[in-house]
């Protein structure tokens, strides 16, 4: 039987990730521009404030957690995990 | 994995009232972060000023107060007086410490009181609908200057830094911006010798902060940065003054 491989540390320390607060967001963009990597963009839901949230989209895996979108961000909705 | 980056502790959960992308957020959160990592929370007394930024009791998680329209350093003064173990630090707008309380901004100033001042300069009323403030760019359209400010009739943009810096009571006097994430690493690092040297006794420390108000400044949040970027840091060189 092939061993099964089991999600390790490993896999997490090479794929830093940000997570996103939909709800506080204000769709100001600026993560969107100052993203380096171009992870992340609007979503296509409208959320309670009335605009667009952003989203994070990483299928490349480009994401290298250098925190330049929560820097930016004027309103704390982005948490980077690395 | 662990979490890099969060909200600070001297934070509350609320969120703002503040317009998409304007500068007041990033200028709260730096000073929360600060306060974080000095682990001066408990000793902390904030100085809300009138303007975009009047309840920012309501964003700060440590104890706060409000002055009247140009009056945090006067108000500072006083609480730091009656209470030297604490640390005071005051949040002002262009409008608040360049026009109404310029008298206060450099008489506390000239007495070396130790305090904390961030001077947040969006070159614009925000608050009251986007005005002229006495740090206004020369041409630049506002609510009074509709045809764009022009110093025959409104004088020059003022250069509350480099005033300040001739004063022998003032400790330390730096501009940053906050138009980058590399700027706003700066203005952190300003923002916490300002802080660091209340806590040493060393004297009158002001930060003077480039910011946008895409609201007024009429551009989108990311423009707006732009023309900080571009066009205010031109008037307003950073660097520190003193
Ligand atoms: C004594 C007094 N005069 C005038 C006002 C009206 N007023 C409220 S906020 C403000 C200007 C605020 O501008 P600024 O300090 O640049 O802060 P911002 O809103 O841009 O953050 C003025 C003139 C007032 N509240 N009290
Ligand atoms: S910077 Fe913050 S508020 Fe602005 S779009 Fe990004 S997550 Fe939303
Ligand atoms: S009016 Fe300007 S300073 Fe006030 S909250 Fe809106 S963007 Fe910020």
């Amino acid at each position: 039987m092939w061993p099964v491989r089991r999600k390790d540390k490993r896999d997490d320390i090479i794929m830093p990730k940000i997570e996103i607060n939909k709800e506080r967001c204000k769709g100001c963009r600026l993560c969107v521009v100052y993203c380096p990597k171009g992870c992340i963009r609007l979503e296509d839901f409208i959320n309670k404030r009335g605009v667009h949230p952003v989203l994070f989209l990483d299928k490349d895996k480009k994401c290298t957690g250098c925190s330049f979108c929560a820097i930016m961000c004027p309103d704390m909705c982005i948490e980077v995990y690395k | 994995m662990s979490k890099i980056l969060s909200k600070p502790k001297s934070m509350k959960d609320s969120s703002t009232h503040y317009c998409a992308g304007c500068g007041h957020g990033i200028v709260h959160r730096l000073i929360c972060e600060i306060i974080d990592e000095l682990g001066i929370r408990e000793e902390t007394i904030g100085i809300a000023p009138v303007g975009c930024a009047v309840i920012a009791y309501d964003y700060w998680n440590f104890d706060v107060t409000e002055a009247a329209h140009g009056r945090v350093p006067a108000v500072a003064t006083g609480i730091k007086r009656v209470a030297p173990e604490n640390i005071v630090f005051g949040y002002q707008g262009d409008g608040d410490l360049a026009a109404i309380g310029t008298a206060e901004i450099v008489h506390a100033a000239n007495r070396g009181e130790n305090i904390t001042i961030i001077f947040v300069n969006n070159a614009v009323y925000g608050m009251t609908g986007g005005q002229m403030a006495p740090t206004t760019m020369l041409k630049q359209k506002t609510a009074t200057t509709p045809l764009g400010r022009d110093q025959k009739t409104h004088g020059f943009p003022l250069k509350v830094c480099e005033l300040l810096s001739v004063l022998p009571g003032v400790s330390y006097a730096e501009r940053v911006s906050i138009h980058s994430p590399q700027n706003i690493i700066k203005a952190k690092k300003a923002i916490k010798r300002a802080f660091q040297n209340q806590i040493d006794g060393v004297g009158f420390s002001i930060v003077e902060v480039l910011s946008q108000c895409p609201t007024y400044i009429g551009l989108s949040p990311e423009d707006s940065v732009k023309w900080v970027a571009e066009t205010m840091i031109k008037e307003y060189p950073l660097g520190v003054f003193r």
